[in-house]
């Protein structure tokens, strides 16, 4: 299938519409630096614009993360927010206030500034968190990719929904387990922590979390959105070299063989037990570095946010930019998160009164999401900028020109 | 050849308690809950109505997830695909219930003739209801996808599931909302060794075991039931013998429609509270009953059913109703680990 489009390039190019040049990708990632690195002065500093931006940052993160996962191992996981979860509650323990009597209710304190330090409770740098945060993920990436080793298809779907279900009830009811009762471990816990200590806050949110702070520059505050920009942006440029890198290493080539035959894959020597656990590793790492930013960014690590909701929101990214495709899931990113947090609250709010409707348009977002990923599956199911193996894929089901053709007409 | 031999001889214990476990642990794991408790209970109370009460109680849940998970098992024995929307189709049952018995004017004060009247056009309402709206379902999301790789319609199921649960709100505000308690569901009508049984639980298996039979003597009997089952064997088979197979995907997700229809109403009766989200959480519990008794396998998902209902209550009184969902979920994950063919269950290409 591949070969055709290699050999005769001309036609599929005037099959499929509009098909990037071989150099687009390359020109694409310098001009987009500099358009990011120039756009928050081209607004105030404060403005929700630049806040939209921040999210959408932060978003992109974790679409890039699922993106590997699904679009590039081909293991579709409707669990992701687990893994925001545990960044944003990596944050939460490790730079809040949450654990008030830890070290005789001194507090732990390493690389914050002068007035964070005074507080009790862990507080440990930005840059600590980051990396507990993606040694945590990576590990539960990994965990809840066992089970699914010997699954394909929808069931790990399921098993992964299920794992992100199972999180988000443990941060729910996280408020009524207490360390000091969990046997073995409670003892010493009890000694560290306090009798009273719980393991999550629940839907009271562990509020409020450590703002990042870098010495040399002011503290951040949500009045100047200018810093929490820029740190979003490193981690996005982090995030894409990552991708980019990997996508073209052999660990890259393997999920892409794993994805289209994994029997093929398999027979071929791809190690398919290491090779899936790496693409959850490795996703789930992304989500946790995002979950750790945004618990830092929102201030508060609430039990609320990690609903199964947001695991569509970020597949819904992903499928929209075009699945496997790195500057399609940036795209999808964006899009959904102006379409989230600017289209619907801000310009279309009014539109249900004024064909006299009586709802609120927030809150049929998600149904707008829904019916956006069926629209996107019928239409278009390779995405906006689709990557070319997977357009294919997508298009036509088996054999190569023929169907194509057939679907063409049809 | 003593390096041979030896790990071979090593490996015949580990190889007899891995197929003990193949066969037997599932069971094993599923009786823990139950019987754990039965142990603590004759030890510290000395007797068992308590347990015998969840059993109940689990039992009447359990055939409402039976009804949902049918719906699961038919679709994905037909066409291979996991209806994501279809804990929706059951919320949506449940609100189809709520509004017509409203319409038509039943209360708590309507005599039992007209409640009995009432409630059997309520049934056949919501039946057809949900039985429809799955068909449409079909036709817009799954049919045009039938070819496309698996990912494709597993995403627009989500998507469908999405955008009936915002219909779901709409209609019912996203607040559970309570309704009248028609039939008193409480109210004890026996008791055997202490343990009652109330209304609603006659309700959940007055209408389950008939509809179960039903279903089942239409598959087993009628043409058009052998044309399903001759489907979901091999599809291009049966288009060669002449089956319309467009029609009998169509006839399956009518019924499993229909079915879950009917566990809405009876959802609604027995809990008298209803929300758009409660179709969530169904759709999931019944998808893990499907998968317990071995997906594709109707008689499996009313047993996966009962045993799930009855964990969820054994969990909801003795442990903590917030942490149901959890253990479910649990369950559900040890299954797929251990036996992701089922309890009746044959191997299947995803599950192998």
């Amino acid at each position: 299938m591949s070969s055709t489009a290699a050999t005769s390039p001309a036609r599929s190019r005037s099959r499929r519409g509009f098909q990037s040049p071989p150099w687009a990708e390359k020109a694409a990632a310098p001009i987009l630096l500099v358009l990011a690195i120039l756009l928050p002065f081209l607004f105030d500093p404060g403005s929700a614009f630049i806040a939209d931006c921040v999210l959408a940052l932060a978003y992109t993160v974790m679409a890039l993360g699922l993106n590997i996962i699904v679009g590039f191992a081909g293991l579709l996981d409707l669990g992701y927010v687990a893994f925001f979860a545990i960044g944003a509650y990596t944050l939460g323990w490790l730079g809040s206030g949450f654990f008030a009597f830890v070290n005789h209710s001194k507090g732990i304190h390493v690389g914050v500034n002068a007035f964070t330090s005074a507080l009790p409770g862990i507080h440990l740098n930005f840059v600590l968190v980051l990396v507990a945060a993606v040694l945590f993920t990576t590990i539960a990436g990994m965990l809840i990719g066992l089970p699914t080793l010997r699954l394909r298809g929808d069931y790990i779907a399921i098993v992964t929904l299920a794992f992100g279900e199972i999180i988000g009830r443990i941060a729910r009811n996280g408020d009524d387990i207490k360390l000091a009762k969990i046997p073995i471990v409670g003892g010493p816990f009890e000694n560290a922590f306090g009798k009273d200590q719980t393991f999550t806050a629940g839907v009271q949110g562990i509020t409020p979390t450590d703002k990042i702070s870098i010495p040399g520059l002011d503290p951040f505050t949500q009045l100047n959105q200018r810093p929490w920009y820029y740190v979003a942006l490193v981690l996005v440029g982090i995030v894409l070299f990552v991708n980019f890198r990997v996508r073209d290493s052999r660990l890259g080539r393997a999920w892409i063989a794993l994805r289209e035959d994994e029997v093929a894959a398999v027979a071929m020597g791809v190690p398919s037990v290491k090779t899936k656990l790496l693409a959850y590793g490795t996703g789930a790492a992304f989500g946790g570095i995002s979950g750790a930013f945004l618990g830092s960014y929102n201030s508060t690590v609430n039990a609320d946010q990690f609903q199964f909701y947001f695991s569509i929101l970020i597949l819904g990214m992903v499928i929209l930019g075009g699945l496997g495709s790195i500057w399609g899931t940036v795209l999808g990113a964006w899009t959904l998160t102006f379409i989230n947090f600017w289209l619907l609250p801000d310009v279309l709010n009014s539109l249900p009164s004024k064909i006299g409707l009586n709802f609120d348009m927030t809150q049929i977002t998600f149904g707008i999401y829904g019916f956006l990923l069926v629209i996107m599956m019928i239409l278009r199911p390779q995405g906006l900028l689709p990557e070319r193996r997977r357009a294919m894929e997508m298009t036509d089901s088996e054999g190569g020109e023929d169907s194509q053709i057939l679907t063409a007409r049809a | 050849m003593e390096a041979a031999t030896v790990p071979a001889t090593a490996a015949v214990p580990r190889q007899r308690l891995r197929e003990f476990l193949g066969k037997y642990g599932l069971i094993i794991l599923l009786l823990a809950l139950p019987v754990g408790f039965a142990i603590h209970d004759l030890v510290v109370t000395g007797s068992l109505v308590r347990l015998g009460e969840n059993l109940v109680a689990g039992l009447s849940n359990g055939a409402i997830w039976a009804l949902v998970a049918i719906g699961y098992t038919l679709v994905y024995g037909i066409v291979e695909l996991i209806n994501f929307a279809h804990g929706e189709v059951f919320m949506i049952g449940s609100f189809t219930a709520a509004s017509f018995f409203a319409t038509i004017g039943l209360t708590t004060a309507t005599g039992t003739t007209g409640l009995f009247f009432g409630l059997a056009l309520t049934l056949i309402v919501c039946m057809f209801a949900s039985g429809l709206l799955n068909v449409m379902i079909e036709r817009v999301a799954y049919r045009p996808l039938r070819n496309a790789p698996k990912l494709a319609p597993l995403i627009t199921a989500v998507g469908f599931s999405f955008i009936l649960q915002n219909v779901g709100l709409l209609w019912k505000s996203g607040s559970p909302q309570g309704i009248p308690d028609l039939i008193n569901s409480q109210h004890e009508v026996f008791n055997i060794f202490g343990v009652t049984i109330s209304n609603g639980d006659l309700l959940a298996l007055g209408v389950t075991v008939p509809l179960l039979f039903g279903m089942t003597a239409f598959i087993a009997r009628s043409r058009l039931g052998k044309a399903m089952r001759a489907t979901a064997q091999d599809p291009d088979a049966a288009r060669l013998m002449g089956i319309n197979v467009d029609t009998t995907i169509s006839l399956t997700f009518l019924i499993g429609g229909m079915l879950a229809g009917a566990a809405g109403l009876i959802y609604a009766l027995y809990q008298t509270t209803i929300w758009y989200f409660q179709g969530f959480t169904a759709g999931l519990v019944a998808f893990t009953a499907a998968v317990m008794g071995g997906i594709g396998n109707v008689r499996g998902a009313v047993l996966g059913g009962i045993i799930i209902g009855t964990i969820q209550q054994i969990s909801d009184n003795r442990i903590k109703p917030e942490w149901t969902p959890a253990i479910v979920f649990l369950y559900l994950i040890l299954i797929m680990v251990f036996k992701p063919s089922g309890l009746l269950g044959e191997q299947t290409r995803e599950a192998g």
